[in-house]
């Protein structure tokens, strides 16, 4: 028993650089969620219908939590307050969109240009406040996770106040324009899937924003910047480039995607209320967690689980829908204690 | 004698000391000097929210965590006892029992979140605690037939505590106000001294040598560890006595209203007045609960009225008028609130503190 069989020993050739391996399994788990649900479901019509809902509403969440996870990746600092440009950017839109209804009128393109005007002022106008926020809030308290916490809250406290004061406390209708409502009909599968057009543009701007996202972080120097400086923000600081600057960058850039989030977010409720920060802000919180705090495709592929677990179980089990996503966080803690894709250096 | 009862943590500044004389002195008499029902139910939520504060405060001044579940364990006490008495009808068994039920289930449920995610950073403890009291939240507005779902329960206290008693008919030794004591005063002072008792012993709590290493952990956890405590362990009982606390300041709070409501209760609205109330009266010092309680429910119910007098001064100016409309009191506590976590972190107590010490130094 206790003696050693002789190991076969490789013979030792040149050290050769391990290759970064790519982690397929929680895409796997995406598609394995996917496959599951349609014997679940039964009919494949709806089963397409629910898997487009699923995919935008994912989309829609991956834009609004995508800032979050940047910031925490890159500077540790989790920004409680992210749910105040989320709610920002829908009153945004809610201005815009009903100023410019009377010039809009029935044309198709104007309609369509209204509400990328108002994607436009929302990014803008939550851009320009997330850098304020970032100035006044969040510099004073750079490591001290305590204080981050209080005051980010704080933070929120007084963003939902002043939108109270700017747009009045109550829900403020966001009807989708006419040129967005309705739905396609898919025939020759089943009955006949149908597909909401509002929700094929939200999804083809999520995808557009998580595109140019990878992009940026994997094919730019500015990208390489931000990743090396969420491995190592010492090393990167010594090699003579200004993570704080970076960081304001991508802390802006977080805020107005935050504000574009909201303007797709308040357009899918169809209303805005001041409260929808608080109340998203728990569904990223979820999305960022299951992702593995810090990771930009753990958060992509979080929300698409996310959004695909909500709209099944809302159709197989209302009542259970209600506690999908926490459901889901646990499980994938389960499996993954540091969430599916997490970042090394934490 | 006195120095035994607090623990001997005095206030350790004259204005405090004097302070917390005279908010114990106003609450004794509370029901005499200030007549009518508001006065009488704004005292007594003060002393709900002294004691809901300080145990917050022993997890988040003392230890240095971060909790949105506190409303939870608030809530599952409040809950407790009112599903009892609407169950099984009025009475102490019914009390007692329901505030057991709750008491067990706060210890199961704090426990199973502490061990859970309290072996990871602060941050990620934060975010867990707000999911699970989220969909708390959203479980006890489901299951309507239990918990009455969005309308909440009304239910009757036990027969002494109903404002139709009284305790005794006829004037006493002369005294007409002995006449006057009904149900809802002897619940008050029923309330005044359960919550003293409880504070004594949160007091207690902190100053012993356990509430050392709480410090100790919310310092320097690595420290800490490395002197041989487990901070896991001791984090986790910190966490289960907070949640323990709270869930008998709901059963308080359950039995004064004799109503619960997620309103009440669970809502996240009452989860940040904690925040602020525990920020603005002092981290890390259980009087300041007291102090921020009392100045905090006054502020709510009569900062509004002041606040109305100076919007009618602007009525004209079209925004400036909005910022101080009565309804956005919060807005100017969540500015005081985050100008006090940085430029006084120890909070109101911990000013008077300090500048007492510079006196004697």
């Amino acid at each position: 028993m206790s003696i050693a069989s002789p190991t076969l020993v490789a013979p030792a050739g040149p050290a050769a650089i391990p290759k970064a391996q790519f982690d397929w399994r929680p895409l796997a788990l995406l598609l394995a969620l996917m496959a599951l649900a349609l014997p679940a479901i039964g009919s494949p019509s709806s089963w397409l219908t629910l898997t487009v809902a699923g995919l935008a509403m994912g989309l829609i969440i991956f834009v609004i939590a995508s800032g979050l996870t940047l910031v925490f990746g890159l500077m540790d600092v989790l920004n409680f307050g992210h749910g105040v440009f989320i709610a920002l950017g829908a009153f945004v839109a809610t201005t815009v969109i009903g100023g410019l209804e009377g010039w809009a009128g029935n044309s198709a393109t104007a309609q369509g240009a209204s509400v990328g005007a108002a994607c436009l002022a929302a990014m803008v106008v939550a851009g320009g406040v997330g850098w304020a926020f970032e100035r006044v809030i969040v510099r004073p308290v750079y490591g001290l996770h305590l204080k981050q916490i209080l005051i980010t809250m704080g933070g929120m406290i007084v963003g939902e106040e002043v939108i109270k004061v700017l747009w009045g406390p109550q829900q403020i209708a966001l009807p989708l324009p006419a040129v967005l409502r309705g739905s396609w009909l898919i025939e020759g599968i089943g009955s006949g899937a149908s597909i909401e057009k509002y929700r094929v543009l939200a999804a083809g701007i999520g995808l557009l924003v998580f595109a140019a996202l990878a992009w940026t972080l994997n094919r730019t120097k500015l990208g390489l910047l931000i990743r090396a400086g969420v491995q190592d923000r010492e090393m990167v600081e010594s090699l003579g480039y200004r993570i704080r600057r970076l960081f304001v960058g991508v802390f802006v850039t977080g805020s107005a995607l935050a504000g574009l989030g909201g303007v797709l977010w308040g357009l899918y409720q169809q209303n805005v209320t001041p409260q929808i920060g608080a109340q998203v802000n728990v569904l990223i919180f979820i999305v960022i967690i299951i992702g593995g705090l810090g990771s930009t495709l753990g958060c992509f592929v979080g929300a698409l689980l996310v959004g695909l677990m909500a709209n099944y179980t809302g159709f197989l089990a209302p009542k259970v829908a209600l506690f999908s996503n926490i459901g889901l966080m646990v499980a994938v803690l389960l499996w993954r204690p540091q969430g599916l894709y997490p970042v090394t250096n934490r | 004698m006195l120095n035994r009862i607090l623990s001997h943590d005095l206030p350790r500044s004259r204005w405090l000391a004097a302070a917390l004389l005279l908010i114990l002195i106003g609450l004794a008499i509370a029901p005499f000097a200030f007549p009518g029902s508001k006065a009488l139910g704004v005292a007594a939520k003060m002393l709900v929210f002294i004691l809901l504060v300080a145990s917050y405060d022993l997890l988040l001044g003392y230890t240095g965590i971060v909790s949105f579940a506190h409303t939870m364990f608030f809530g599952i006490g409040a809950y407790g006892v009112a599903i009892a008495s609407s169950r099984l009808g009025p009475g102490w068994l019914a009390v007692a029992l329901g505030t057991g039920l709750a008491l067990l289930l706060s210890l199961g449920l704090s426990l199973l979140i502490g061990l859970f995610s309290l072996r990871v950073k602060a941050i990620f403890y934060a975010m867990i605690t707000l999911a699970v009291a989220t969909a708390f939240q959203t479980l006890a507005s489901q299951l309507s037939d239990f918990t009455g779902g969005e309308d909440g329960l009304s239910f009757k206290a036990p027969a002494l505590l109903s404002p139709a008693s009284r305790l005794l008919d006829a004037p006493l030794f002369g005294l007409a106000i002995i006449g006057k004591i009904d149900g809802k005063i002897v619940c008050y002072y029923g309330l005044l001294l359960a919550v003293l008792a409880l504070f004594l012993l949160l007091l207690r709590i902190v100053n012993s040598p356990f509430g050392r290493v709480l410090q100790a952990i919310r310092e320097n956890d690595f420290r800490a560890e490395a002197i041989g405590f487990r901070t896991v362990v001791f984090r986790t009982l910190s966490n289960v006595l907070a949640a323990l606390f709270a869930c008998l300041a709901g059963a308080l709070l359950a039995l004064w209203l004799r109503y619960t409501g997620p309103d009440t209760t669970l809502s996240f609205e009452i989860m940040l007045d904690i925040l602020l109330i525990v920020v603005i009266g002092g981290m890390g010092t259980m009087y300041g609960a007291v102090l921020g309680s009392v100045l905090f429910v006054l502020a709510q119910n009569y900062l509004q009225d002041l606040l109305k007098l100076g919007a009618a001064a602007l009525d004209g100016v079209p925004v400036l008028s909005q910022f101080i409309s009565p309804d956005r009191w919060l807005l100017w506590l969540g500015l005081l609130f985050v100008l006090s976590v940085y430029h006084f972190p120890t909070g109101v107590v911990g000013r008077l503190r300090a500048r007492a010490l510079r006196f004697v130094g």
